[in-house]
């Protein structure tokens, strides 16, 4: 069994955008909605203030409050590597998905079903990475399987310091950050 | 400071979730009501009050037919997947309250049916003569009424308490992730369920006992509504702040003024002094309680989609 997890070096990431750019070309994103997107963080008190830029999206939580709550079973749980996703023609758009998500990863698309980041799974079947982890000029992402303990996720994870986003909402995230 | 900014800003979503508008706060209020009066036709036939035809438990099971179907319009308008709204009854999901409604509302239609068969109205029966002889054919059956009145009394409380499940079931909304929420929804439905059929009651007996219900549950429902504080306020920061959405935040005035002292501190003073007979009995604080019940699903699902984990809309 795979665990499909993405690990994301905030020292690296410059918020230039490619990976949202590179989402919606790949997965035919409609105009005016997101499937990944960047934050940007100012902690602190002047003049100690730091800030962090960060790419995010689907946590693809190991417990996911959106699959739960789904009344037809559209939300999901692939069988590789733990990714969630939609079945568009189960989807009756009754939002409760997008009022679970701890993260706000979801949205109704102009078609009525629920969306989101499905780790580009269709990619990822051929062995490609997800299509903004291709494209990142400052290789700052890092797609891979947690089960598999020589994977650059997995080490990255051991080597570095790292959290995830609201690990308190108890979603069991799968989307690490460096520090 | 701590500060987040985005560059998303997906509909509905951002800069603050408002996937739910109107709709569900009404489906949620009618189903309230619905299943408040579906608990008291039961409860009466029980009790065996259904003697005559005077009884309300006859009233109830065309109007509740009425309002849970235009509950069910307003959910309908809701969905953004219109077309496939039939997938719900193609499956059963365990852990989703959403999926348990679908069910439980498939059972609520046919037993309030099988309760307006048991006393089909003159005006209905003498244009649809089958009725009348659907109606022969179940009151042959023996202990009918008792039956009927066990079915609506389950139903009634499932379909109550689901609708506050629905929500607390949704963990990302630290506003609703309360069990209690259950327990307030189904007695806000009894006791706005109260209101509207001790307006409609014939018989003044049902009707001042109705009354003296709806203060005993307005009552309950203060002290609920103290349990559900406590249990936020005594959590962690993000249900702390959730509560203050309700208490002094952006929702604090139409809570406290339309929710708890329009919709339940006058209302109970008023009826209070009616059920004593110093005033007379006036659709006014059964009125109050009805908006009340309401303004009371709207402010809760509005206020619940603004509470977050994230502290994006939460700074100090």
């Amino acid at each position: 069994m795979a665990r499909f997890a993405m690990v994301i070096d905030t020292k690296k990431c410059v918020g230039c955008m490619d990976c949202v750019v590179a989402c919606k070309a790949e997965n035919k994103v409609p105009e005016g909605f997101n499937r990944d997107w960047i934050t940007t963080e100012a902690r602190g008190k002047f003049p100690t203030v730091q800030m962090e830029i960060r790419t995010e999206r689907c946590n693809h939580c190991g417990n996911p409050p959106c699959v739960h709550c789904c009344p037809t079973g559209a939300s999901h749980v692939h069988d590789l590597g733990g990714v969630v996703l939609v079945y568009h023609d189960l989807c009756i758009g009754c939002k409760a998905c997008l009022a679970s998500c701890p993260y706000d990863a979801r949205f109704i698309h102009p078609e009525g079903y629920a969306d989101k980041c499905t780790f580009c799974i269709h990619r990822v079947e051929k062995g490609q990475d997800p299509a903004c982890v291709s494209v990142c000029p400052t290789h700052c992402m890092y797609f891979g399987d947690l089960e598999d303990v020589h994977s650059m996720v997995s080490r990255l994870l051991a080597e570095r310091k790292w959290y995830a986003i609201a690990p308190e909402a108890g979603t069991d995230p799968q989307l690490f950050y460096l520090v | 400071m701590n500060e987040l900014t985005t560059t998303r800003h997906n509909e509905l979503i951002d800069p603050i979730v408002h996937v739910w508008g109107w709709e569900i706060p009404v489906y949620l209020f009618l189903g309230g009501l619905v299943a408040g009066m579906m608990i008291i036709a039961g409860y009466f036939f029980i009790k065996g009050r259904d003697e005559g035809h005077e009884c309300v438990c006859y009233q109830v099971p065309l109007i509740g037919l009425f309002l849970l179907s235009l509950g069910m319009l307003a959910l309908f308008l809701d969905l953004e997947h219109k077309a496939y709204v039939w997938r719900v009854y193609t499956t059963f999901k365990i852990k989703s309250p959403m999926s348990w409604g679908s069910w439980i509302l498939l059972l609520v239609y046919p037993a309030l049916l099988v309760n307006f068969l048991l006393n089909v109205p003159a005006w209905i029966g003498d244009r649809l003569a089958f009725l009348k002889i659907w109606s022969q054919k179940i009151l042959a059956i023996k202990n009918i009424k008792r039956h009927v009145g066990k079915v609506n009394l389950v139903l009634g409380i499932m379909l109550g308490i689901y609708t506050g499940i629905l929500l607390s079931s949704l963990g990302a909304r630290p506003l609703w992730n309360s069990a209690i929420l259950g327990v307030l929804f189904l007695v806000s439905g009894l006791s706005t369920a109260s209101a509207l059929v001790h307006m409609i009651a014939r018989d003044r007996a049902e009707s001042e006992m109705l009354a003296r219900a709806d203060n005993l549950f307005l009552t309950i429902e203060l002290f609920v509504f103290a349990l559900f504080f406590i249990a936020l306020l005594s959590s962690t920061e993000v249900q702390i702040q959730s509560a203050m959405l309700l208490l002094t935040g952006p929702f604090a005035a139409v809570f406290w003024v339309f929710v708890i002292l329009m919709g339940i501190l006058i209302p109970l003073f008023i009826q209070n002094l009616s059920v004593s007979h110093r005033i007379k009995h006036t659709p006014v604080a059964p009125i109050m309680v009805i908006v009340g019940g309401f303004v009371l699903r709207l402010v809760l699902v509005q206020a619940g989609q603004y509470s977050h984990y994230l502290n994006a809309h939460f700074l100090k």
